[in-house]
């Protein structure tokens, strides 16, 4: 039984409504059965430091990723880090983290690679919980292992690969990076380190809209008309578009991601994980420079 | 010579087991010393690690006997970056800059902290290590 979800009014203005709970109803909400919290933030620390009580921590680098091969974990991993954390496949989990969620919402884009039904975004994250004076604790709380079945990771239907991209030529990109990426000034985050690109510039035809943007004060997502102006009114997106986002390594954009396909409600929304760090060391594929989208590629 | 509060945390981080590692390396976090006013009140003075990912600033003195001095500020919501330069504190603070200068790049790979915060998060400490030797270098007597 999936638990009941968040009726806030704000909410109810998105498309996908029960994505989203909010601080109060967390905090009403921390002992109900079938829900598991988790914690996800690029601090590796962070939840030492103080986390909600009873969260289980995923860490993107830790958890997520493969270890070796440049991918995510693959169905048996995914199982065993469900199992460890006490979650089963009817488990209602409730996500959050620092920086707006960045984190949060590239665990529960993972969560989605493997279907898992119930997985929501904390409004605000850790920030808001903290900001309003809620308790954290350094305690971590004992966790029963679960049973959680062996799924298989479905790809297709929410990750692009270098080749979807190719092939989507002529349908909308968005780019959340910086300015400073998109234009080629810099292949990395200001003030990150680099990953590594051997060009700079962003994927031709593709609008700049930094990820953030859809973020307020305190972390939460902007309401749906602040939303609409700026993805269909300046990314110019129409209903119906078949969208795909990029980022640096898909992190950023898989907050864009989560805007686009739960809040805005386009279908068949694809997060290009690859992004940058790897369009921009490709041989032979068309790269834009400058500020302007540029020019749809001709196919040589 | 090797540094011995170097070699000591080496052997504290290697005999416990990698979960025990990241309690360990927030126990450092938390105990990070303070900057003294005079680095407080000149934020100026301090050079940004630009490497990490959260913002860390870093400052060297050298004092008359040629040992090191090693001031640190880093934001509390930033605590593996605020482990790993109280780690270096520890280590390489009062130090020789002869020995400073000396200290193995690979340091940061022999804590084995790699495999508890992973090894792409470690290249913070790298870069740190390496703004203090510049520093140590443009300042020894």
């Amino acid at each position: 039984m999936p638990v009941e979800t968040d009726s806030n009014a704000k909410f109810l203005e998105y498309a996908t409504p029960e994505v989203l709970v909010s601080t109060e109803w967390l905090a009403a909400n921390l002992n109900t059965d079938g829900l598991v919290i988790v914690e996800s933030d690029e601090d590796v620390l962070l939840y030492e430091v103080g986390h909600i009580a009873g969260a289980v921590k995923i860490d993107w680098h830790l958890d997520l990723n493969d270890p070796v091969q440049r991918d995510y974990i693959g169905a048996e991993a995914f199982q065993a880090l469900m199992q460890r954390n006490g979650i089963s496949r009817e488990s209602t989990v409730v996500i959050y983290g620092d920086k707006s969620n960045w984190w949060a919402a590239y665990a529960l884009w993972v969560f989605k690679l493997f279907g898992h039904p119930d997985v929501r975004l904390l409004d605000g994250g850790r920030e808001k919980w903290i900001a309003e004076g809620r308790e954290i604790t350094r305690q971590v709380s004992p966790v029963n292992k679960s049973n959680y079945p062996l799924v298989s990771r479905d790809d297709s239907p929410i990750r692009a690969f270098r080749d979807d991209v190719l092939a989507h030529f002529g349908n909308p990109l968005i780019d959340v990076r910086s300015p400073q990426e998109y234009s080629g000034e810099r292949t990395h985050m200001p003030d990150y380190p680099d990953e590594g690109a051997l060009r700079g510039g962003h994927i031709p035809t593709a609008a700049s809209v930094p990820w953030a943007k859809s973020a307020g004060e305190l972390g939460v997502f902007r309401s749906r008309a602040e939303l609409e102006a700026i993805y269909l009114g300046e990314a110019g997106l129409k209903a119906g578009d078949n969208v795909i986002a990029y980022c640096r390594i898909g992190e950023r954009s898989s907050h864009t991601w989560f805007v686009l396909n739960y809040l805005l409600g386009f279908t068949g929304v694809r997060n290009y994980d690859g992004s940058w760090t790897e369009w921009g060391s490709l041989v032979g594929v068309p790269i834009a420079k400058g500020t302007a989208p540029g020019d749809l590629p001709v196919s040589k | 010579m090797p540094i011995q509060p170097l070699e000591d945390l080496i052997v504290d981080f290697n005999e416990i087991g990698v979960k025990d590692r990241l309690t360990l390396l927030l126990e450092y976090s938390d105990n990070l010393p303070e900057l003294p006013s005079r680095y407080k009140d000149h934020p100026d003075l301090l050079e940004r690690v630009e490497e990490c990912q959260s913002p860390i600033y870093l400052f060297v003195e050298v004092d008359e006997a040629n040992r090191v001095q090693l001031f640190f500020s880093a934001p509390p919501e930033a605590p593996t970056t605020r482990g790993f330069a109280s780690i270096l504190h520890e280590a390489l603070n009062g130090q020789l800059a002869s020995e400073v200068l000396g200290v193995d790049e690979d340091f940061a790979n022999r804590i084995g902290l790699a495999e508890a915060v992973s090894p792409l998060r470690m290249r913070g400490m790298r870069a740190m290590l390496h703004r203090i030797k510049r520093q140590v270098r443009e300042k020894a007597n």
